[in-house]
């Protein structure tokens, strides 16, 4: 069952192949036997998942269930430990929120679990408040890459990626602040999306860089992923940020043939910091591609090389306001024997928050105080429009824009855990798309030495249908998504 | 430009972080090494460019000055039985004035 679409799984339950406490106690079973290896689960709510399942089964008997009304109804599902999930221990990957059990559920996981019919299956390890491209930051340990486990699965979204890749869950929502989707999706071979900024609703996600956070789904195909993205988008009135404008149907334009589709292939991402395997597989790919009546060009994104410390400046900045509230005083850790509010202040987060949280809280502290807000801030600001503006130029000639998704194959645990700017350079072809608010996934694409490559595809806004129907247009004639790591078939 | 333990100690004073002594050098190294990143910014030409804060250049949304929070009044203790330290539905802080 682990093997099997999500559009297979409804059409097994709604032909009663199998009730959703079987596919439950599958996922659930394999998650005992497995994730031992991987520590790709902070929580797993059993309990919850099997009641949930059993009323997933109630409704399916009344013929509930399919993809134009129901299409997540029965099928287990994991939550990155970023969503607020009611009665749930919701950590956010810190031990600062070890003790905090969220009192109400983020708009994704009700419209998800409570709305659709989904079942829960557990909340998914992370990089500590979602800062980090290798899930090594976690105050819950690191999460290890199911293709090779002396290898990281990327992050921040790296147990969601790594039980999805082992087959512990069909689909794990995730969430994109600059690369934390995808990148993780192209570590492990599986298919991320990210959404155009404001196309899912943030209420209830833990916030880390307001102006760059997005919800999206980590799933073994692109046809998954739009099954799963079509029912947690749209309008929210809960999120100040959520677009008010109806989603596209995205299941329903994933057959669409691709000829005649303009890509791009901007030269900035294909310079010399690509390593040559990745570069081969992506380059298959495009050839791939125009078998199906792409038509490809080469663009220039000029400022993109500059993303990198664009983003390391506004993102910190955006963090360490929004990391503010944890004050040992309403939830989250609370140091014991202090004496005073400003000790009880500065020992809470002391030793609350893990070191990159501490650095990044310092970095954007500092861009923000007096005397560098111009310098830092401000300058950020400016290049972040120019980053902008080199999209909305691209987009005028292209539909897509093609590149890689990182610059190789999954490092080894602790390679880069002493090295900040070497961990922050992982994620220089992500994180222009946050930048820009654009829409963009990833897909695989070929493997080296056995170690899943990902493609990247970034659309214009509000183009994730686009990008799902490339996405699977390919996947109907390549199999690299297929593929599952050896030791877990 | 470098930055020193003296600063690192009072950004961290800023944040409200206590921070062990003996990682605050480490900080200061890696710290600079991140501004050095970010130092390749000021030599970009943004004469002509106006900040971007957000990606939708949308003015923020408005909507009826009602109470809209799900959880409600009724949310009070369940939001209480997750602090620290409560007393007759008050959070508890160390004493602040004498």
């Amino acid at each position: 069952m682990h093997t099997l679409s999500i559009r297979q799984l409804s059409e097994g339950l709604r032909a009663r192949k199998f009730s959703a406490r079987e596919l439950t106690q599958h996922f659930l079973k394999r998650i005992e036997q497995h994730d031992k290896k991987l520590n790709s689960f902070i929580t797993v709510t059993a309990e919850r998942a099997l009641t949930q399942a059993d009323a997933a089964d109630a409704r399916l008997a009344k013929g509930e269930g399919g993809p134009l009304t129901a299409p997540l109804l029965g099928i287990p599902l994991a939550q990155k430990d970023i969503f607020c999930t009611r009665g749930v221990k919701t950590s956010c990957g810190s031990k600062m929120l070890d003790t905090f059990v969220a009192p109400y559920d983020a708009t994704v996981v009700r419209r998800l679990h409570r709305d659709a019919g989904a079942v829960l299956l557990g909340k998914c390890n992370m990089d500590e408040f979602a800062m980090g491209s290798s899930s090594e930051t976690s105050g819950y340990g690191p999460v290890k890459n199911p293709w090779d486990l002396t290898r990281v699965p990327g992050g921040s979204s790296g147990g969601s990626a790594a039980c999805v890749a082992a087959g512990l869950a069909p689909a794990a929502t995730a969430t994109d602040t600059g690369g934390s989707v995808r990148q993780p999706a192209a570590l492990t071979g599986l298919t991320g999306i990210k959404p155009t900024y404001g196309r899912v609703s943030r209420y209830g996600m833990v916030a880390f860089a307001s102006s760059l956070d997005q919800a999206g789904v980590i799933a073994r195909s692109a046809e998954d992923a739009a099954w799963v993205l079509q029912v947690m988008a749209g309008f929210d009135p809960l999120d100040s940020t959520s677009v008010d404008r109806p989603v596209d149907n995205w299941i329903g334009s994933l057959d669409r043939p691709i000829e005649g589709l303009k890509i791009g292939l901007p030269k900035e991402y294909f310079a010399e910091g690509l390593a040559a395997g990745p570069r081969r597989c992506i380059e298959a790919a495009v050839a791939e591609l125009k078998k199906l009546g792409a038509t490809v060009r080469e663009i220039s994104l000029p400022h993109s090389p500059l993303s990198v410390p664009t983003y390391y400046v506004v993102a910190p900045a955006e963090a360490s306001s929004n990391l503010a509230r944890y004050d040992g005083v309403r939830y989250g850790h609370r140091a014991a024997d202090v004496q005073t509010l400003e000790e009880l202040y500065k020992r809470s987060r002391g030793e609350g928050f893990g070191a990159e949280v501490q650095r990044r809280i310092m970095m954007g502290t500092y861009v923000l105080s007096h005397g560098y807000y111009d310098a830092y801030y401000l300058k950020a600001q400016k290049v972040r429009k120019l980053i902008y503006e080199d999209f909305r130029r691209a987009f005028e000639t292209v539909d897509v824009v093609l590149g890689p998704t990182a610059t190789d194959v999954a490092f080894k645990l602790g390679a880069k855990t002493d090295d900040p700017v070497a961990m922050y350079l992982n994620d220089i072809y992500t994180i222009a798309a946050n930048l820009a608010g654009i829409p963009a996934l990833s897909l695989p694409c070929g493997f080296v030495e056995g170690l899943p490559v990902g493609l990247q595809l970034m659309g214009n806004f509000f183009d994730e249908g686009r990008l799902l129907n490339v996405a699977h247009q390919y996947q109907r004639v390549t199999d690299w998504h297929a593929r599952l790591p050896g030791a877990f078939t | 430009m470098p930055i020193t333990a003296d600063q690192i100690r009072q950004v961290a004073q800023l944040a409200r972080l206590e921070l062990e002594s003996g990682r605050i050098e480490k900080y200061a190294h890696e710290l600079s090494s991140i501004l050095e990143l970010a130092d390749r910014l000021s030599r970009i030409d943004t004469t002509q460019a106006q900040a971007l804060a957000h990606p939708l250049d949308r003015v923020q949304a408005l909507r009826p000055d009602a109470v809209t929070d799900p959880v409600g009044e009724a949310g009070r203790a369940t939001f209480q039985s997750i602090a620290p330290a409560v007393r007759d539905g008050l959070y508890l802080v160390p004493k602040v004035i004498e």
